[in-house]
């Protein structure tokens, strides 16, 4: 089994093609949306998880490239200066998915599944704590 | 009735009784006021928050030959010189020449006191007293005279709560506002906060020996903006901007735990401020104000883009939720002032006081329970 974050790109044309159907029907993959913009009539794209049999999800990926659906796979990550941080929660502010959170004691809790690397919260961390990771 | 000479006292003695801001509650709710207040001698509050009406003075020392400052930038960021000849006042929220809005003068400040060399630059008319027409160098903490904070409005005794009814993201200095509502931040210590366990000011005042930024600091003056004569709650408590005091302490002797530069995006930069107050419990009363909690501090909701109002209010418990509910909707809630760092700073101070390394002071004169704050009208120069 692996699991790749991914997110995909679709232009006005491709836009009412069931892509994500065809992945599961094709290839048996999973998929878990994180986070979708869609505008039906101009373009979109999406944030997902695709998980499956390794050589699944790299074939359903092969077949994205082949039918030129572009997408770009998230190899970075959010990392947050724990020592630096001083939990006053501005970053929670603008996080879409609830991945930074503050906790009972009033702390910042940052949960890595649910972060869709976004970068809103670098700019919105007033002391400059948090940073994407390659 | 406890005077603070006799808390004082025991302080002294090593034996007073402190206890924070948080802990008071449920210990009166336990005891009762009546025995809590006997027992209680000191109350500690704390607050560590974005405050931009900060700065600090600093006296740099004569040159040979001497100059008469004008035009002065530390580490590129413009300070104010207008005054004696080496007498500089560094403002928190001043930009810097360089790197815009990515470093400023609430920065310099946290690099002055980690002990850092910065980097001074001043340019001069020339006198025939001040011959020097330029100077370069570097300053630090332990080659300049005196170097104190002077900040004219701290520790807002309560503060509105932000969204934004546009559909655009705004910046705004209550951080990063999203469309139509789409989230609400609030800036606040509650039940920690300073001046929230005094609401009436009867014991803060001028002259209140404080924590400030780590060291011990002082109540200078009322604060810009003092408004005592805020709409209040039955018990006493403002629900909008209201009372705010200017404080002082010595810079050298702060930490850069206390004290730090921060920068709010397409904003500007700005200036964590750590501040704590001691509460003599002098009676009854004085105690029963220090037990307010979240849930009976009410503030106001504003629309940062000026473009709607609402009558609508949220106690600090909601708003700590992560959620409430606004315009039928569920509403994230994000906080902008650091709650764990407030409580370190109550804890702090009730150290130093148990400890015997920290008496409290009468208040020389009280602040003012009347004012009003002035619109600034556009008039026409004649």
């Amino acid at each position: 089994m692996t699991k790749e974050k991914i997110k995909i790109y679709y232009s006005k044309e491709q836009l009412s093609r069931p892509i994500t159907y065809e992945l599961v029907k094709k290839f048996d993959v999973m998929f878990n949306i994180l986070h979708a913009d869609i505008n039906y009539g101009s373009e979109g794209n999406l944030i997902t998880e695709i998980s499956g049999e390794n050589r699944n999800v790299k074939e359903a990926l092969k077949y994205l490239n082949e039918v030129g659906i572009v997408y770009k796979k998230y190899n970075k990550f959010i990392i947050r200066n724990e020592d630096e941080c001083i939990d006053c929660g501005a970053c929670t502010a603008v996080c879409p998915s609830g991945a930074l959170t503050m906790n009972k004691q009033d702390e910042l809790q940052f949960d890595k599944d649910k972060c869709l690397v976004c970068e809103l919260c670098i700019k919105a961390c007033p002391i400059g704590v948090i940073d994407v990771e390659l | 009735m406890k005077t603070i000479a006799e808390i004082n006292e025991k302080i002294k003695k090593g034996k007073a009784v402190v206890v924070t801001a948080e802990e008071v509650i449920s210990i009166v709710k336990e005891k009762g006021l009546k025995k809590a207040a006997e027992e209680i001698d000191v109350v500690t509050t704390g607050t560590f928050g974005p405050m931009c009406s900060s700065g600090a003075f600093i006296n740099t020392g004569h040159s040979n030959p001497p100059i008469k400052m004008q035009n002065v930038t530390l580490n590129d960021v413009p300070a104010y010189a207008g005054l004696a000849a080496v007498d500089i006042f560094i403002g928190a929220a001043e930009l810097s020449s360089t790197k815009g809005m990515q470093y400023g003068g609430g920065h310099v400040i946290e690099d002055f006191i980690a002990g850092k060399d910065i980097k001074l630059y001043a340019k001069s008319h020339g006198t025939d007293c001040y011959p020097r027409k330029e100077i370069l160098t570097t300053i630090n903490k332990f080659n300049v005279n005196q170097a104190y904070m002077y900040n004219p409005r701290n520790a807002y005794q309560n503060y509105p709560a932000a969204t934004n009814s546009t559909d655009k993201t705004i910046y705004t200095y209550m951080g990063t506002l999203l469309p139509k509502y789409g989230n609400i931040t609030y800036a606040t210590a509650g039940e920690l906060s300073p001046l929230l366990n005094d609401p009436y000011y009867r014991t803060i005042g001028i002259g209140t020996k404080i924590f400030l930024g780590g060291a011990v600091g002082y109540v200078s003056w009322q604060g810009t903006q003092h408004n005592p004569s805020q709409k209040r709650g039955e018990n006493g408590v403002p629900t909008n901007l209201a009372g705010t005091i200017a404080v002082t302490g010595d810079l050298k002797d702060m930490s850069t735990r206390y004290v730090k530069g921060a920068r709010y995006h397409k904003y500007g930069v700005s200036l964590f401020v750590g501040i704590g107050i001691p509460i003599p419990i002098i009676d009854e009363e004085m105690l029963k104000y220090t037990t307010i909690s979240n849930k009976d501090i009410y503030t106001n909701l504003v629309d940062k883009s000026g473009n709607e109002t609402y009558d609508v209010s949220y106690n600090y418990e909601q708003l700590r939720s992560g959620t409430v509910e606004f315009k039928g909707k569920k509403t994230l809630t994000a906080p902008l002032s650091s709650l764990p760092r407030a409580r370190e700073i109550a804890n702090t101070l009730k150290d130093w006081i148990q400890n015997s390394n920290f008496t409290l002071s009468e208040v020389v004169s009280p602040l003012p329970r009347e004012d009003k704050v002035n619109k600034l009208e556009i008039r026409e120069i004649k």
